[in-house]
């Protein structure tokens, strides 16, 4: 196997985390950036030394919508429920489902749910007393 | 002049389905329908065309989408290949076609798409395949949509420039009142602001009518090397930008890439935001139409609906903006929806629009989108007489 970052495939590697209760990003080791969504080349300096960190979990919410029309069955059931984008506190942007209620600027931290065969990621408020539950099932 | 001309791309012929539901008909019926009024239109005939550019449609993913249609509709053209570039590729075509024929490569390019997107498939497969433009992994399983991708980014910008839900609301009676006067549009029964704020909720802060229909429908143009008679429209400039696929990786609400691809439209044609007196802009949702406009730079940040309610962009206004109705109205069947909003600032450059002429067409900006505000494409079109 070319261990060439360039030829890594890192497309399993943000879905596995999930799976496993963990939100990923990749950080660029040349320059420090980290990234928003999958690249093989840094969004700063082009260098394609990128590995996959852990997030803490803890980022402020860029944008809500509440989805009532949900795009199929799958979610249907789950309507209305709310999608954010949250910047993450490591830096980088995702997208991922949250409380209802959450508004911009709201800082929240990542939870996990089982819905049909795969993990959502659910962003709720920081600090709200609740206990997060994490896709092991452990108290974070 | 002799020189000028020889490296000039005219928009000779326009053609057009009605767009709604046109049951029992296919993509390549609906093209075909098109292209042979546009053919007509021009004056030219099939052995005069010798480049074809054809957009893709969901509802027919064929590998060589252009040359089918060439083998149907009798077309032998010396050059041909289909595109894909979601909501920009219509005006990405017109770019490509005016280079060829400026460049010498073709004297008429036929550019046509078309789909049964309505009646050829279910609203849930429709919204599915659309909602691929997300990233696969970090956006769709999320349970998000393209009209949630939209909202996302209506919250942020309206976070950010205080647009309001009203303020976006008379965007969408601004296009149904257009439409209303075109004979071909989708959605023709007049809307008011207060119906559209109380239509149902899709995502919030975007409600039924802040969203485009799902239409059949096809659109074609004609770009050619040589001019036609009378008042001829000419591309006078183009350009593009590409700064990000998905919303999650667009940095700023603020900056989305269509004031970049405009600027390059306008030095291409040597000409000033001030020079232009229509406006043909991508309206996908009413948040679109109300970012463009203030991105490329017609309206203050939060600024368009009070120049809309100064009347500044109707019909009679200094800037009419898509006088068919736009896709929020006339309807969206893919990529010959946002073709439509390049026919109509055609006819109107030509005074060939019967009722709906505006007093005075000189420059039109056309601008789309495609993708969720990702891919940029600007033209300036403009008469000469």
């Amino acid at each position: 196997m070319n261990d060439s970052p360039l030829l890594q495939s890192h497309s399993a590697s943000f879905a596995q985390g999930l799976a496993q209760g963990v939100l990923r990003f990749l950080y660029c080791t040349a320059c420090e950036t980290p990234q928003t969504l999958t690249r093989y080349i840094c969004t700063r300096c082009r260098s394609p030394q990128l590995i996959w960190r852990d997030a803490c979990g803890v980022g402020t919410v860029y944008a809500t919508s509440v989805v009532n029309r949900a795009p199929s069955d799958e979610f249907r059931a789950l309507a209305p429920y709310l999608l954010v984008l949250v910047d993450l506190e490591e830096g980088g942007r995702v997208m991922g489902q949250g409380a209802l209620g959450l508004s911009i600027g709201d800082r929240v931290r990542a939870g996990f749910r089982q819905h049909a065969d795969r993990q959502l990621m659910v962003f709720q408020p920081c600090g709200d007393g609740k206990p997060m539950i994490d896709g092991t099932g452990e108290t974070r | 002049m002799g020189h000028a001309a020889m490296n000039s791309a005219y928009i000779v012929g326009t053609g057009n389905t009605a767009f709604g539901l046109h049951q029992g008909r296919n993509a390549l019926d609906l093209m075909a329908e098109a292209a042979l009024s546009a053919l007509a239109d021009s004056g030219l005939g099939h052995d005069d065309i010798d480049g074809v550019l054809c957009g893709y449609a969901t509802t027919l993913p064929h590998l060589m989408l252009s040359t089918l249609f060439c083998e149907r509709f009798g077309l032998h053209p010396d050059y041909a290949h289909g595109m894909q570039l979601g909501g920009a590729t219509g005006s990405a075509m017109l770019m490509l076609a005016g280079d060829l024929v400026r460049s010498g490569r073709c004297r008429n390019v036929l550019v046509v798409a078309g789909e049964n997107r309505a009646s050829g498939q279910t609203r849930d497969s429709s919204i599915q395949t659309l909602a691929q433009v997300g990233d696969a992994e970090h956006e769709v399983p999320n349970g998000a949509s393209v009209p949630a991708y939209y909202a996302l980014m209506a919250s942020r910008y309206m976070h950010e420039t205080g647009t309001s839900e009203a303020d976006l609301a008379e965007l969408a009676v601004l296009m149904r009142n257009n439409a209303a006067q075109h004979p071909d549009a989708h959605l023709r029964t007049p809307i008011t602001r207060d119906e559209v704020l109380a239509s149902k909720p899709i995502a919030t802060p975007l409600k039924l009518l802040d969203c485009c229909p799902i239409s059949d429908g096809a659109v074609a143009l004609i770009v050619s090397s040589a001019r036609s008679d009378g008042p001829r429209v000419l591309i006078k400039g183009a350009g593009q930008a590409h700064l990000h696929q998905h919303l999650t990786a667009m940095d700023s609400v603020l900056a989305c890439g269509a004031g970049v691809a405009s600027r390059r439209a306008f030095d291409e044609a040597g000409l000033r935001l001030a020079d232009i007196d229509l406006l043909a802009i991508y309206d996908s949702f009413t948040i679109t139409l109300a970012m463009l406009i203030e991105e490329l730079g017609f309206a203050p940040r939060g600024g368009s609906a009070d120049r809309l309610r100064n009347g500044d962009f109707h019909h009679g206004g200094p800037l009419p903006l898509n006088t068919h109705g736009g896709l929020l109205s006339f309807g969206h069947c893919g990529v010959a929806g946002g073709m439509a909003h390049a026919v109509e600032a055609v006819r109107q450059l030509s005074g060939n629009t019967g009722g709906r002429q505006v007093a005075k067409a000189t420059h039109a900006l056309v601008h789309a989108d495609g993708g969720v505000m990702s891919s940029h494409v600007s033209l300036i079109l403009s008469r000469e007489s």
